[in-house]
C-alpha cells in the first residue's frame, strides 16, 4: 500500500483524561474512499478516536497523519487538517443566530476565502443535495432534528472535505428522523468521499462500511468486514456487545 | 384493522369575555383578594391626587417670583434655569452646538438599527464620535473652542454616561475573552484588574484618576479633569461589562465552540462570527442593566469637580436670588434621570426584538 492511497494513520495514539487512560495504543489505518463505522459501548473511547483526527481533542502519545500532514500542535497545521475534514454531530451544532444559508457559507468564505457568490451557489448546490433548499433562509430552531442534521451535513460538504467524521449522527434524532439522515449518508457513501462514522446504527454499517471497527475500553478489539463483523464475532466482547444491540 | 379521521381543529372558548368579567375575575375573585384591592386603590388614591395637585394644577408655570399666588411646583425656577441644568456653564451663544449633536445622536441611535450595509455601519461607529467631539469641544473648522471646564448639565451627564458605555463595551469584552483565555499570565491578569475593579466603589476610582494618575506623568502635562474622570468610569465600567459578558458566554454550549473549530475557524473568527453574537445576545438585558447604573453614576464626578446635572441644581439652589427651590429642582431631575433610563430600557428590548431568532 503506497502512501497516496492512506487517508488516515493512526499509530499507537494513547490519551488522557488527567490520570484516566482513554485511549489505549489506538492504531489505525484508513485508505482513500474507505468507509468505517466504529461501534462499541458509551465509554469506550471511539467519539475520543474521531475527536483527536480534527484536533478538538489533544492526544499524549503517539502519531496521527491525515493525508499525508503530521498533526502536531501549530496553530498553521490544525487549520490546514482542518479545511480538509468535516465533522457531523450528535447535536447538529449549527449556529442559532444565522440562517441556514448563513450557517453553509461560514467557513468558505472566512476560511477558504471563496468570494460570497460562488459560495451561495456550493451553499445552494449541496441544501439540494440534501434535499433542503427551500429551507434555506429559516433558523436552525425553525427545522426539525433530521433536517438540521442534514443542514450540518451539508455545512460540511460547502468546505469539499477529503474526509467526514460523523459522530453519532443519528443519535439525538426522533425515531421517525433517523432514516432521511442516513439516506443522505449512504448517498455520500456512494460518491467515493473516505468516510468515519460512530454508530449504533448497524443496517446503515452492514449496507455502507467496508469495515466495522469495535472498540471498548480505549482499544480496539476487533475490526472486519461487515458480515464477517456481524456474522462470525471472534472476541467473547464482541459478542456479549451485538448481542445486547441486536436482541430487540 | 381500525380506522382514524383526522379532527378538525376547534377555536377555543370565547365565553367569559368582558369587562365585568374581567374584573370579577382579576381584581375580586374572593374576599381576601378583595380587600387587597381595595387597599392598593386606596393607596393609589391618598398618592396620585395630591401628587397632580401638586405638580400640575396648583403650579405656578409664568411669571416671577413675587407674583406666585398657588401652593403647588413653582416651575418658573426650572424655567429660569433651565440653560444652566442642560448646559452648564457653556457659552449660550453656543448652545446650538450640543443641541445638534444631540439630534445627531437621536437620529444615529433610531436608524442604526435599519443601516444594512456592514461598511457604512462602521463607518458611521467611527465617524459619530467624532463629529460630536469636533462640535461640542471646538477649535476645528472655525469652531470656537469651549474649554471642558464649562460643559456642564445634563449635556455632560449624557457625555460622560456615552463615553463610559461606548469605550468601556470594548475593553470589557477583551477582559471577558481574557479572562477565559488559557494563557495563565493574560488570564491573571484580567481576573486581577476585573476583581480589584469591582471591589472598589467607583467614587474611589475617580479620586485615583483625578489624584493618581498625574502622578505618571510629567509635571509638565496638563492632564485634563473630564478626560481623567472618562479614563476612570470607562475602566470602571469596563470590568462590569466583562462580568456581564463572560456570564453571557458561559452560557454558550460546547459545542458551538467545537463547531466553529472543526470548520477550520481561527479563535478570533470563530469569537467575532460565532460566539459574541450569542453571548452578547443573552448579554443585552443584563448589559442594559449594567449601563443603566453607569448613567446614574455618572452623578459622582461631582466629587472631583465636574458639574452634571444634579450638581447644577445644587448650585442654583444656592443662588441668593433663587432659595427655597431644592424640591423643584430635584423633582425636575428626578425625571430627566427616569426618562432618560427608562428610553435606554425601552431601546435595549427593541434590540434584543430585533436579535430573536428562537421562533
Amino acid at each position: 500500500m503506497s502512501d497516496q492511497e492512506t487517508m488516515i494513520k493512526m499509530k499507537d495514539v494513547n490519551k488522557w483524561y488527567g490520570d484516566f487512560h482513554v485511549l489505549k495504543d489506538v492504531n489505525l489505518d484508513i485508505k482513500k474512499g474507505e468507509k468505517v463505522v466504529i461501534c462499541g459501548p458509551s465509554g469506550s473511547g471511539k467519539s475520543t478516536t474521531i475527536r483527536c483526527l480534527n484536533h478538538l481533542e489533544k492526544f499524549q502519545e503517539g502519531s496521527i497523519n491525515i493525508n499525508g500532514t503530521e498533526l502536531i500542535e501549530d496553530v498553521k497545521v490544525v487549520r490546514h487538517i482542518r479545511s480538509q475534514v468535516g465533522m457531523v454531530f450528535q447535536h447538529f451544532n449549527l449556529f442559532p443566530h444565522l440562517s441556514v444559508l448563513e450557517n453553509l457559507l461560514i467557513a468558505p468564505t472566512w476560511v477558504h476565502n471563496k468570494p460570497r457568490k460562488e459560495a451561495i451557489e456550493t451553499a445552494m448546490y449541496y441544501l439540494e443535495r440534501v434535499k433542503i433548499a427551500e429551507q434555506a433562509h429559516k433558523y436552525p430552531n425553525q427545522l426539525s432534528g433530521g433536517q438540521q442534521q442534514r443542514v450540518a451535513i451539508a455545512r460540511c460538504l460547502c468546505i469539499n472535505p477529503e474526509i467526514m467524521l460523523f459522530d453519532e449522527p443519528t443519535s439525538a434524532l426522533d425515531p421517525e428522523m433517523v432514516s432521511e439522515v442516513l439516506d443522505v449518508m449512504v448517498e455520500l457513501a456512494d460518491e467515493g468521499i473516505t468516510m468515519i462514522c460512530v454508530t449504533h446504527e448497524m443496517g446503515f454499517a452492514k449496507k455502507v462500511a467496508d469495515r466495522v471497527i469495535f472498540m471498548d475500553a480505549g482499544q480496539v478489539i476487533e475490526e472486519n468486514e461487515p458480515n464477517e463483523f456481524f456474522d462470525n464475532p471472534q472476541s467473547d466482547r464482541l459478542k456479549t456487545f451485538l448481542e445486547q444491540i441486536l436482541s430487540h | 384493522m381500525a380506522t382514524y379521521t383526522m379532527k378538525e381543529a376547534k377555536p377555543a372558548p370565547t365565553a367569559n369575555k368582558g369587562i365585568i368579567f374581567w374584573l370579577k375575575e382579576n381584581l375580586f375573585p374572593d374576599v381576601k383578594s378583595s380587600l387587597f384591592t381595595l387597599f392598593g386603590l386606596y393607596v393609589i388614591y391618598s398618592i396620585v391626587p395630591p401628587l397632580l395637585d401638586w405638580m400640575i394644577f396648583n403650579a405656578t408655570w409664568s411669571g416671577t417670583q413675587d407674583e406666585v399666588v398657588n401652593s403647588g411646583a413653582r416651575w418658573i425656577f426650572i424655567i429660569e434655569k433651565f440653560d444652566q441644568f442642560m448646559y452648564g456653564f457653556y457659552p449660550e451663544s453656543l448652545h446650538w452646538r450640543p443641541n445638534l449633536v444631540a439630534i445627531i445622536s437621536i437620529v444615529f441611535v433610531f436608524s442604526f438599527k435599519y443601516i444594512k450595509n456592514l461598511k457604512v455601519k462602521i463607518a458611521g461607529i467611527l465617524l459619530f464620535p467624532v463629529v460630536c467631539f469636533v462640535l461640542i469641544s471646538g477649535g476645528w473648522f472655525g469652531l470656537e473652542v469651549v474649554e471642558t471646564e464649562k460643559w456642564g448639565g445634563l449635556m455632560l451627564t449624557i457625555l460622560v454616561a456615552a463615553v463610559g458605555i461606548i469605550a468601556s463595551f470594548p475593553i470589557g469584552v477583551v477582559l471577558a475573552l481574557g479572562r477565559q483565555s488559557n494563557m495563565p499570565i493574560l488570564r491573571t491578569l484580567c481576573i486581577g484588574f476585573i476583581e480589584f475593579v469591582r471591589g472598589v466603589p467607583l467614587i474611589t476610582i475617580l479620586f485615583m484618576a483625578s489624584v493618581l494618575l498625574p502622578l505618571f506623568f510629567h509635571d509638565g502635562i496638563e492632564f485634563n479633569k473630564l478626560l481623567r474622570a472618562l479614563i476612570g468610569i470607562t475602566l470602571f465600567q469596563a470590568a462590569y461589562i466583562a462580568e456581564v459578558v463572560r456570564g453571557g458566554l458561559q452560557a454558550i454550549p460546547k459545542g458551538q465552540y467545537e463547531a466553529s473549530e472543526a470548520l477550520g475557524l481561527s479563535y478570533w473568527q470563530g469569537m467575532i462570527l460565532i460566539i459574541l453574537p450569542q453571548a452578547l445576545k443573552i448579554s443585552i438585558p443584563n448589559l442594559v442593566g449594567s449601563f443603566i447604573s453607569l448613567f446614574k453614576d455618572t452623578t459622582l464626578v461631582l466629587i472631583i469637580g465636574l458639574f452634571d446635572i444634579l450638581a447644577m441644581v445644587t448650585l442654583t439652589n444656592s443662588d441668593t436670588n433663587w432659595l427655597g427651590y431644592e424640591v423643584e429642582g430635584y423633582v425636575f431631575v428626578t425625571m430627566i434621570y427616569w426618562v432618560c433610563c427608562f428610553s435606554m430600557s425601552q431601546y435595549s428590548k427593541s434590540i434584543e426584538r430585533k436579535f430573536n431568532t428562537e421562533h
